[in-house]
């Protein structure tokens, strides 16, 4: 979706208007106005990210309730993190919701983007899968809660009508999963518009000539639509893996990191660090941690799956 | 031939199959708010209300005295459902404007302005898109508590008022797409940059930032993270955050499920009903090509 729209984007190239200004002109360009045009984004961007993320690394080598003064303790935090069972737990029920969460909204959102792609342009269509994505995730949770509740739920009344013992989705067992899934059910619709716009880019002379090379729809999906698509999905798997990664609503109002520790994952694990236990310092290691490896994560992504280059040119 | 038609056949029904699991909830949603919270248990699996009431409704907004509400198995603490919604109307649309302008002039000076250190500078900007929100989330908390702005709208406001990276990192796309000699053209009129950008790019680009402007109030209107950690006083409290709350309390044991659905759909009407609106440039926008 981006990179193509940059890639198509004539560029002001020296070519295109005579440029008479004199040298000095040139090298500091439009800057004068480009600060005037900068500076309040500038002014955000300094004060609530570059300074917070400054302050943050520093927080991070302190021992800070809030009340008093932060105290420097060096690594001691980052030392106390790689014993803490509770953070490696963490780690874990939080990598079992993003493998579950993505592998799911993946998939579907891929059917469903080519469903609608081939099957309707119907906005009404569209529109009822996007729905979802409009409400708040704490709305969402709520419903599903509801819904799945062990007692009154209507998924459970249907479970039991249909001869199956109830099911305890908010356990200790099946938390994590079925908050993976209330995460699903909300993304999928965007997502899937998402991949629906990379389908639209591809040029219909694509797929004519697929056509008249007599390959079938199946064949043309794997060989034509997927590659083409990969730098969209490249994209959208990189923002989606990070932004699982930071599931914190749903937990929030529905099992708390309950039962025991099951669904506390490492962004509760965090709040809950910070604004229960008032332990701000070594919330904010675990935060540094989270963002290390996010980063890690999000750059093999895109050197794996390519994400700057396109395949359409080649097309 | 024949196949093909089975294959589209297939692929509704796994489509109407989406549609049915998407919008059931939202009924079950309702079903919900109009029953009694004391009969529905005894009738779980109905499909229409239990004991038609608009009860749940009067309790989250404030109408039912607490008897009344106790009575029907409600909460005792009072809630006022329309204050959160002023609140949220307040926060999102604050955000919404000032992030959106802001954001389209840097968008601008990225896209359009030829200066040294462009690239340098917006490659930082971008960068932060990587940075998880918590990493800047808990020091923001700190500072805006310093400047003793908990508990204000301008505490729950000011982190997002002045831009995103991802709002900046939309915009350029759009205005690094439009063509050079419409900017041209201008220039020739004796326009500057200001006016260039005013009456050209900005009229130009009225749906990529209605696009903008609509991504952004929805998700100013659904943050729940930040608002519940600066914003929990009644007077500043937003809907998300209100209904985790109105949640946590669980009156005589069992929690207020029609009250809480009621809740929960007040607080998802404003967005449903935007959307109806505006729904055609919702949709389209997440599909948005850019200018040919």
């Amino acid at each position: 979706m981006t990179s193509d729209t940059v890639r198509a984007a004539p560029r002001p190239t020296a070519g295109t208007v005579p440029d008479k200004a004199p040298p000095r002109r040139r090298r500091l360009g439009d800057l004068p106005i480009a600060i005037v045009f900068v500076l309040p984004a500038a002014i955000g961007f300094a004060v609530f990210y570059v300074w917070p993320a400054i302050r943050g690394a520093y927080l991070s080598l302190t021992k800070y309730n809030v009340l008093t003064p932060p105290r420097f303790i060096g690594l001691e935090n980052y030392r106390q993190l790689f014993g803490d069972h509770l953070f490696w737990n963490a780690l874990k029920v939080t990598a079992e919701y993003v493998v579950l969460n993505i592998g799911t909204q993946t998939v579907i959102s891929m059917v469903l983007a080519v469903l609608l792609h081939r099957l309707t342009r119907s906005m009404v269509v569209r529109g009822i899968v996007l729905l979802p994505y409009l409400v708040a995730n704490v709305v969402v949770a709520l419903v599903w809660f509801w819904m799945l509740d062990f007692q009154l739920g209507v998924v459970n009344q249907v479970i039991e009508w249909l001869g199956f013992d109830r099911v305890a989705f908010f356990g200790a067992d099946l938390g994590i999963a079925t908050i993976a899934m209330i995460n699903t059910w909300r993304h999928m619709g965007y997502t899937a518009l998402l991949i629906f716009a990379g389908l639209l880019m591809i040029p219909p002379s694509v797929y004519e000539a697929a056509a008249i090379d007599g390959a079938s729809e199946w064949r043309t999906f794997w060989r034509v639509t997927l590659p083409l698509l990969r730098p969209v999905m490249a994209l959208v798997m990189v923002l989606s893996v990070i932004g699982s990664f930071q599931v914190f609503d749903t937990v929030a109002v529905t099992t708390g990191g309950g039962p025991i520790n099951a669904t506390r994952v490492i962004y509760f694990y965090i709040y809950d660090m910070a604004f229960n236990r008032f332990n701000f310092g070594y919330a904010a290691a675990l935060s540094s941690v989270l963002f290390v490896l996010l980063a890690g994560i999000a750059y093999l992504q895109l050197r794996l799956s390519r994400a700057g280059e396109s395949d359409l040119k080649g097309a | 031939m024949a196949s093909i038609r089975w294959g589209r056949v297939a692929g509704w029904a796994v489509l109407v199959l989406v549609m049915v699991a998407t919008l059931f909830p939202f009924y079950w949603m309702l079903r919900t708010s109009f029953s009694s919270t004391r009969s529905l248990a005894a009738g779980a699996g109905d499909l229409l209300p239990v004991d038609f009431t608009l009860g749940a409704y009067r309790r989250v907004l404030g109408l039912s005295s607490t008897a009344e509400a106790v009575a029907e198995g409600g909460s005792t603490g009072t809630v006022d459902f329309w204050l959160y919604l002023r609140n949220s109307i307040v926060v999102a649309t604050t955000v919404t404007a000032g992030q959106v302008f802001f954001s389209s002039m840097a968008a601008y000076a990225f896209a359009r302005l030829r200066w040294p250190g462009r690239e340098a500078v917006f490659t930082i900007f971008v960068t932060a898109l990587m940075v998880p929100p918590i990493f800047t989330t808990l020091p923001n908390f700190v500072l805006i508590k310093d400047l003793g702005l908990l508990n204000t709208y301008l505490g729950i406001i000011l982190p997002h008022l002045l831009m995103t990276p991802f709002a900046v990192f939309f915009l350029r796309q759009f205005f690094l797409g439009i063509n050079a000699s419409v900017e041209e053209a201008a220039r020739l009129d004796g326009a500057g940059h200001v006016r260039t950008f005013f009456r050209i790019i900005l009229p130009m680009s009225k749906g990529p930032i209605s696009t903008l402007a609509i991504l952004v109030y929805i998700t100013s209107w659904n943050d729940y993270f930040w608002p519940l950690l600066v914003g929990k006083a009644e007077n500043v409290r937003v809907l998300t955050v209100a209904l985790g709350i109105f949640r946590s309390q669980t009156p005589q044991g069992s929690p207020d499920w029609a009250g809480l659905m009621a809740a929960t759909l007040f607080a998802a009407l404003p967005m449903i009903v935007l959307f109806a609106l505006l729904g055609r440039r919702v949709i389209d926008s997440i599909g948005y090509t850019g200018v040919k």
